[in-house]
């Protein structure tokens, strides 16, 4: 973190008047509580941002790629039909607090959507958005982001966050970060005796060294800091990892839901549906999930009729066919979602360990 | 706790080795200690991994269709390990001619409530990496990356087991359990009063908060044993519904009080639903809600108190209620 007037702080309890500030011209997407649980909602007067809380239920990656989108409307007006596309997103936004983990997620998702053909909607969506990042608190046990080189130290995005006790530091790492807290620059702060966001001097960028410090401590004693990648990847054979026998114990007890792709922020797949509502037709895209039985269903079938071969399907796609498309990079980010909430307690940590390397044991 | 867990896993690989049974479906250590998976163990061998301990609050009934490991009788004899509720989800299973009783072994394991680790991070504690249980089963110790810490049983538990519906086995073959005697816990119907105190437009707005939630993973749906069809009717791409996701707010009620009454009458409130739930939506409070209306229209009625019922909803008797007065009830 380098000292040329881009790193910025702001007092924690003077957030609220930064989302405030920023939501004159955008929304301001952060992690707000609903009914017991953390999802990416938009900043209103009366929410304010929880630094303790880890992870959203659901990564941000809906905010880029939601899990429905309109794509084509149609109207019967008496005997002429109308058919207009959806034009895409063209509204600025901020997403607010996302940890490293989902920050590299967003950045899986681009080398499929936004390599040719080009996926248009959610281009606009990553044209339109700027993401500010915040260093996670205290990891959870269920974290592995380290196994996938993510330095969760450095959480990337347009600004990145260190929260240093009562202070938060911004530093903006891109154009588009630097321009957002340039907007807000003129903002005074809510003791009226200086700026909102005032440069950070030594000490405050000390203070943040320390702190990710200490985080780093923390990450080499998560239980799953050993995990590798080690015997997956673009150098690893496809069909002896295919042809594994452990496949089916693996997934025995898999009962098929996707709650393990929908909670996933690297997941990507999506089906192409229409709704009928007598007099309109919309045609959308929504989530998808491998692990469903109509999963890329054909004339002829499932080209995967057993619930062992969907599962293989979701680890290979993110251990063997996404490397092999993408220059060796996995399309896992170890946040550890799938790790809480998979109803039979099945995820990408058991199947590497089984199928890994031997060090994983 | 410990005294019943070592009984079953001995127990069970006697079973093995015997040739009771010819594998089992019990539940294998995590990758913690909270994560405690079905699974089903062909070995003698790998029944090492087999577990029974406070966080094992999965339904094994449903994994019994799921793998269709027990309509298929040239496979041999299946072990399966029960608690007392899951017992009720058995004999429903039963009922609904999914299962077949005689490639079943039922071992009915004894349980004094299930914990919940959503509920421990609830308290705030973070990185939890290990719990022991103190001897009268009351505390635990969770120790953590952060430190360690004391947390009160009954704080953690399931959902389902703070309203446990009594310790008694309705259906095994063989009992490892102390406390069969005990019956329910307290009153699981009031959070239905709660709900049906409140004016129409609150219980919406509750409602509409809670399911605004869903996102469509359908892992209540695929974990209920209530949910037996073979092929559900959001699967099938024939029926128009089939959308995979809310693509409107209509859409998002539709799919859990269609499935909620499509059980209404077969769910034994086992409380699955809501335990898988990825997004914490209280969804027993449907069911519970059909149960106790079930209950006051028809009189007591608890499906899967034994194999071979009839409900109430599939048979008539010439004074039940009309339709009218359901609908009265529901308030305006």
């Amino acid at each position: 973190m380098a000292v040329n007037g881009s790193v910025k702080k702001i007092r924690m309890s003077d957030l609220d008047r930064f989302f405030s500030a920023l939501s004159l011209t955008q929304k301001v997407y952060l992690p707000v509580e609903k009914a017991g649980q953390y999802d990416y909602a938009p900043w209103e007067p009366g929410v304010s941002y929880d630094p303790e809380e880890l992870h959203t239920v659901k990564s941000a990656k809906g905010l880029f790629f939601p899990q429905s989108e309109d794509l084509i409307k149609y109207r019967r007006e008496g005997l002429s039909l109308a058919i207009g596309p959806v034009a895409p997103e063209d509204e600025e936004f901020v997403v607010f607090g996302v940890r490293a983990c989902d920050v590299k997620g967003f950045e899986v998702l681009d080398r499929v959507f936004l390599t040719d053909p080009v996926d248009t909607y959610y281009k606009a969506r990553r044209d339109h958005g700027t993401v500010i990042s915040v260093m996670c608190p205290k990891p959870e046990e269920t974290c592995f982001c380290g196994t996938f080189g993510i330095e969760a130290e450095a959480p990337g995005g347009d600004v990145q966050c260190f929260i240093t006790g009562e202070d938060m530091l911004m530093e903006a790492l891109t154009e588009k970060g630097e321009a957002l807290l340039e907007s807000v620059s003129g903002v005074g702060n809510t003791n009226g005796d200086g700026a909102l966001l005032p440069a950070a001097d030594e000490t405050d960028l000390k203070a943040a060294e320390e702190v990710k410090e200490a985080h780093r401590e923390i990450m080499k004693k998560l239980p799953l800091a050993g995990l590798t990648t080690e015997g997956f990847g673009k150098d690893a054979d496809l069909l002896t990892l295919f042809d594994r026998p452990e496949w089916k114990e693996l997934s025995a007890t898999c009962l098929g839901c996707g709650t393990c792709t929908f909670v996933c922020p690297t997941c990507q797949c999506y089906d192409i549906r229409e709704y009928d509502t007598g007099r309109d037709i919309r045609r959308f895209r929504v989530w998808d999930s491998c692990m469903y039985s109509d999963f890329t269903m054909m004339a002829h079938g499932s080209p995967r009729p057993e619930q062992f071969q969907r599962f293989r399907q979701r680890f290979m796609h993110k251990l063997k066919y996404y490397p092999d498309n993408y220059e060796g990079a996995f399309s896992c980010v170890g946040c550890g979602r799938c790790l809480k909430k998979c109803p039979s307690s099945l995820n990408i940590a058991k199947v590497m360990k089984k199928l890994g390397g031997a060090d994983n044991d | 706790m410990q005294a019943v867990s070592k009984k079953v896993l001995d127990r069970a690989r006697e079973l093995m080795r015997d040739g009771t049974v010819s594998r089992v479906a019990g539940w294998k250590a995590g990758e913690f200690f909270y994560d405690c998976e079905p699974a089903l163990f062909e070995t003698e061998e790998s029944l090492k991994d087999l577990v029974y301990n406070r966080f094992c609050a999965a339904n094994l009934s449903k994994f019994l269709i799921t793998n269709d490991i027990a309509s298929v009788a040239d496979r041999g004899r299946t072990l399966v390990l029960l608690k007392p509720c899951d017992t009720y989800s058995f004999n429903q299973l039963l009922t609904e001619h999914r299962l077949s009783r005689d490639n079943v072994y039922i071992l009915g394991v004894g349980c004094e409530g299930m914990c919940d680790v959503d509920r421990i991070r609830a308290l705030g504690i973070k990185g939890i990496t290990g719990v022991d249980e103190s001897e009268d089963g009351k505390k635990l110790t969770v120790r953590t990356l952060y430190g360690d810490g004391e947390i009160d049983v009954d704080g953690v538990l399931v959902n389902k087991c703070e309203t446990c519906k009594g310790k008694a086995h309705k259906i095994f073959d063989e009992l490892i359990s102390d406390n069969e005697e005990e019956g329910p816990r307290g009153d699981r119907f009031e959070c239905v009063r709660e709900l049906e105190s409140m004016a129409p437009a609150e219980r919406f707005a509750f409602w509409q908060k809670e399911l605004s939630k869903c996102i469509r993973c359908n892992a209540c749906r695929n974990a209920c044993p209530a949910c037996s069809c073979r092929k559900c009717v959001f699967d099938n791409n024939a029926s128009g519904i089939a959308s995979k996701a809310n693509t409107d707010s209509f859409e998002e009620k539709l799919f859990h009080i269609i499935r909620a009454f499509h059980v209404a009458g077969r769910c034994t409130d086992c409380g699955e639903c809501s335990r898988v739930c990825p997004q914490g939506i209280p969804l027993h409070l449907f069911n519970r809600k059909y149960i106790k209306d079930i209950n006051e229209f028809y009189g007591e009625f608890a499906a899967g108190e034994e194999a071979g019922q009839r409900g109430p909803l599939i048979s008539f008797e010439a004074g039940d209620r009309e339709p009218n007065s359901v609908s009265d009830k529901g308030g305006d």
